[in-house]
């Protein structure tokens, strides 16, 4: 094997992988496999436009691989504005020779300007222009972070520059990774599926890979044993607080984000969200600046409980909230009931492009 | 004369263009253009307040802890709620884990190519077993023809002066460096839920109750970034200092710098007792003046905003604006033009330097706690003992920032121990009941890692009427003024000598100083 990894570790990888994508143990020496057997690093081309820079610092947070694993020994990251060597010249050049070449993968972070599409050049060329020479070529193309995906913050009303996410911009197929920023188990996992399967892994109708994005926060969260007991924080800093009971009532957005946090959890798996003591915001789903703005509101319609059998009345979240709930409470109780706690689960080593 | 661009200029957050001319292998002017505009005070405008702080993280994704907690200092004065101490010990930590992962970052990830031959290191002599590690893991890289993020660097280019062993050792921290940053960012979200983008900093406190585990897994996690702080990266800094002595005589700036402070002292919570303190340098001068964020003033001339955006107005001023108004992107930037989406941001009408070095020049003058030692013995160590002046130069912003790095773990360490104290005490209050109020305005001044950053806000009818923001790059970035004044970066450049116009490195090396 040309990787220059311990066999230990690059089983480790895998093995993370593997968890990610759903796959079981058995699966690891395929993927070990199907990595080592590439004749050369996959190239990969990360485009940076109108973006704080989060999601590429998110990727260097990556820990099964860490970063240096990854652009050392895995892939062959040809241009990446954060880190690569070169700039000016040298960098473009690094970029001309990679898509002149072919076979690359086309990482985006940020959106794309194109109400005013100089408000995010990079070498004289606006950000329409340099996705269209870059994508055109590309094996394939994923889009990282909420606002690579569908605008994210700048994209938020009344969007002054007319930001868009990559897919409303090129006509090719986009994977959309979203996460404000981009979690780096999902990036790697999305990368790791693409290397091993050549192909784009099932995704839902916003583009996300199913594996990833088929749950709610709300399905697994680790406070849900709370909600369903109708323990919920209703001040920061307060006994509830304390006692880690449910953020509802606090503005969580969990019951309506597809997010796959719950079990990636965040940098090294050390914490999230609703973990420090804060609601989810919603950050993976598409303008949830503007859909769930005023993030410290509490959330209509969702499935409360006393409806399903659990021990407090519905009386415990407040009559104002019932009566705002109440036309959605039948059919998300009947829904949920219906469905499980978990979603049919893809056979995602039979990944199409639907 | 000949132009030289450099766009994009790589290794930093968000995107620059650096255009600068070349006269017998020495700049002679130059110009800074940022070419990324997103317009955050026009979205943040008929906002819930209460959400502003999550909006305003995302201004620049190396930095938002900093962005997070002035929003949320700015929305506490206009809300009129007074955070608790454990609170502010939380988002002290909170600071000082992302300081040093900052600074770690851009010491090796964003800075050292500028300095270490990678390639070079290659004929190195490996001395120890994890050097030897080191150079073969290199070696195979480099064997696979495939250069990736390496290619095309300035390898082999006539000012790169370290020898193949220090290029070696250094090589192996570059690597060292990209497992201590992700460990820093790690114990920031032991508080903060994750890094980029924290969650528990809401005015009023902090919606994080740290439990016993909390604190041993950020002190734990922190025990080693402080020690690769400490014996890897200070002792690397004076090596480079020493090799590259002559950065001393480039890079100087505008001479005028200050900070607003960094890092509460929680028992004034007075900003001139900041670990950092807040002060303002002019001209070069030895002495720290007061300043305060009703000082700045903001100028459009060559920047695409409308008039109405700049006249000098306080970001502060209720009729404050930034409205975008593309002109053209010159080809050649000539004296009238607009060339850039930063503003000319100015105290006294003055351009101002921000980040490390201006803090710690202020901190160092102001006989912060620490800061005097810290600074004396490096000074000693780079042979220029009693001469603080020679920091103001390309090789005192590089020199300062493992300094300053150093400051802050102390200052870590007893934020943490205060932190304990209070909960053996029993002191548990973490989060002050507050509401959104009908009217106010306040705003936030604080530094992140590359410098100086104000949120001012305005509340009428319990939503944002006007929201402006001066990060730093408003002001290390800015433009020139109405009377043709460079900004500091671009001042900082002229005088630079280029060996190879074609591989401009000496200008990557000025520009990256400033940690943009």
């Amino acid at each position: 094997m040309h990787y220059n990894v311990s066999r230990r570790d690059f089983l480790k990888l895998c093995g993370g992988t593997a968890a990610m994508l759903g796959l079981s143990q058995a699966w690891i020496p395929q993927i070990a496999r199907a990595l080592e057997q590439a004749a050369k690093r996959p190239p990969v081309v990360w485009l940076s436009f109108q973006s704080c820079s989060g999601c590429f610092e998110s990727f260097a947070k990556a820990d099964y691989p860490d970063v240096a694993t990854i652009v050392l020994d895995i892939i062959s990251l040809n241009y990446q504005e954060v880190i690569m060597a070169g700039a000016g010249a040298q960098s473009e050049k690094n970029l001309a020779d990679t898509v002149a070449a072919g076979g690359y993968i086309t990482i985006v972070e940020g959106a794309i300007a194109t109400g005013i599409p100089e408000a995010m050049m990079v070498g004289g060329k606006t950000s329409e222009e340099i996705l269209g020479e870059v994508t055109a070529n590309s094996a394939a193309t994923i889009a990282v972070g909420t606002c690579a995906t569908y605008g994210g913050v700048q994209a938020m009303n009344p969007n002054p520059t007319g930001a868009k996410g990559v897919g409303d911009v090129i006509n090719t197929p986009v994977i959309n990774i979203p996460g404000c920023p981009s979690n780096p188990d999902t990036m790697v996992s999305t990368i790791t599926y693409y290397l091993l399967y050549k192909k784009v892994p099932k995704l839902d109708s916003k583009g996300r890979p199913k594996f990833a994005f088929s749950q709610k926060v709300h399905d697994n969260c680790q406070r849900r044993a709370h909600f369903d007991s109708g323990e919920y924080v209703e001040e920061f800093g307060s006994e509830e607080a304390a006692q880690n009971y449910c953020l509802y009532k606090m503005g969580c957005k969990g019951p309506e984000t597809h997010s796959p946090c719950p079990l990636t959890l965040w940098n090294s798996k050390q914490n999230w969200c609703i973990g420090c003591g804060n609601g989810c915001i919603g950050c993976m789903e598409p303008d949830f600046w503007d859909e769930f703005a005023g993030f410290y509101d509490t959330l209509p319609d969702v499935p409360v409980p006393g409806f399903i059998g659990v021990k407090r009345s519905s009386d415990y979240i407040g009559s104002t909230l019932v009566t705002a709930t109440m036309t959605g409470i039948g059919i998300h109780a009947i829904a949920t009931a219906a469905k499980g706690r978990f979603k049919e689960n893809d056979d995602i080593s039979e990944g199409s492009d639907d | 004369m000949a132009r030289v661009v450099v766009d994009p200029m790589t290794r930093l957050e968000g995107h620059l263009r650096i255009e600068v001319e070349v006269d017998n292998g020495v700049v002679k002017d130059a110009w800074a253009t940022t070419t990324l505009f997103r317009g955050f005070e026009i979205f943040i405008k008929d906002r819930d307040p209460r959400d502003v702080w999550h909006i305003a993280q995302r201004i620049c994704g190396v930095c938002p802890t900093s962005h997070g907690n002035c929003a949320t200092q700015g929305l506490e004065e206009s809300f009129g709620v007074t955070p608790p101490d454990n609170a502010v010990l939380v988002r002290n930590l909170m600071e000082a884990a992302q300081y040093l992962h900052s600074h770690v970052l851009w010491f090796y990830g964003l800075n050292a190519f500028d300095y270490v031959d990678v390639v070079n290191a290659l004929s190195a002599k490996a001395t120890t077993p994890a050097l030897k590690a080191v150079k073969d893991r290199l070696q195979a890289f480099v064997d696979s023809g495939q250069l990736g993020f390496l290619a095309n660097g300035y390898w082999g280019h006539p000012g790169m002066l370290l020898t193949p062993e220090q290029n070696l050792e250094l090589s192996a921290h570059y690597l060292q460096a990209l497992d201590i940053q992700a460990k820093a960012a790690r114990a920031l979200a032991v508080f903060g839920g994750k890094f980029p983008h924290h969650m528990s900093t809401p005015p009023g406190g902090v919606t994080v109750i740290p439990t016993l585990q909390d604190i041993v897994n950020y002190e734990t996690i922190m025990k080693e970034v402080s020690d690769f702080v400490i014996n890897v990266m200070v002792p690397d800094t004076l090596l480079a200092g020493a090799a590259y002595i002559d950065l001393t005589k480039i890079g100087a700036g505008v001479g005028n710098f200050f900070t607003w402070g960094v890092l509460e002292d929680v028992a004034s919570c007075d900003p001139y007792k900041r670990a950092l303190p807040r002060g303002a340098i002019f001209g070069g001068k030895l002495s720290v003046e007061k300043v305060s964020p009703a000082d700045a003033m903001e100028f459009v001339k060559h920047s695409w905003y409308t008039p109405e955006s700049g006249e000098g107005k306080n970001p502060g001023d209720v009729n404050a604006t930034t409205e975008p108004e593309f002109t053209s992107f010159p080809e050649q930037v000539g004296p009238d033009d607009k060339y850039t989406w930063t503003k000319t941001t100015q105290i006294k009408n003055k351009q101002m330097e921000v980040g490390t070095l201006a803090r710690m020049l202020v901190a160092y003058l102001s006989k912060a706690p620490g800061a005097t030692k810290i600074v004396d013995n490096a000074l000693a160590a780079l042979g220029a003992a009693g001469k603080p002046e020679i920091l103001i130069s390309a090789l005192g912003r590089l020199a300062t920032k493992p300094l300053e790095a150093s400051l802050i773990v102390q200052k870590m360490e007893a934020d943490m121990a205060m932190l304990k104290d209070n909960i053996a005490a029993g002191k548990g209050e973490w989060f002050i009941p507050n509401d959104v109020p009908e009217s106010g305005q306040g705003v936030g001044a604080w530094d992140a890692p590359r410098g100086s950053l104000a949120h001012y806000n305005h509340i009428e009818d319990g939503k944002i009427s006007n929201y402006q923001a001066t990060p730093a790059s408003n002001w290390n970035f800015s433009a020139r003024d109405d009377n043709g004044a460079r900004g500091p970066c671009e001042e900082a450049l002229v005088g630079t000598p280029v060996a190879d116009p074609e591989k401009p490195l000496e200008i990557l090396r000025v520009v990256h100083t400033f940690d943009p």
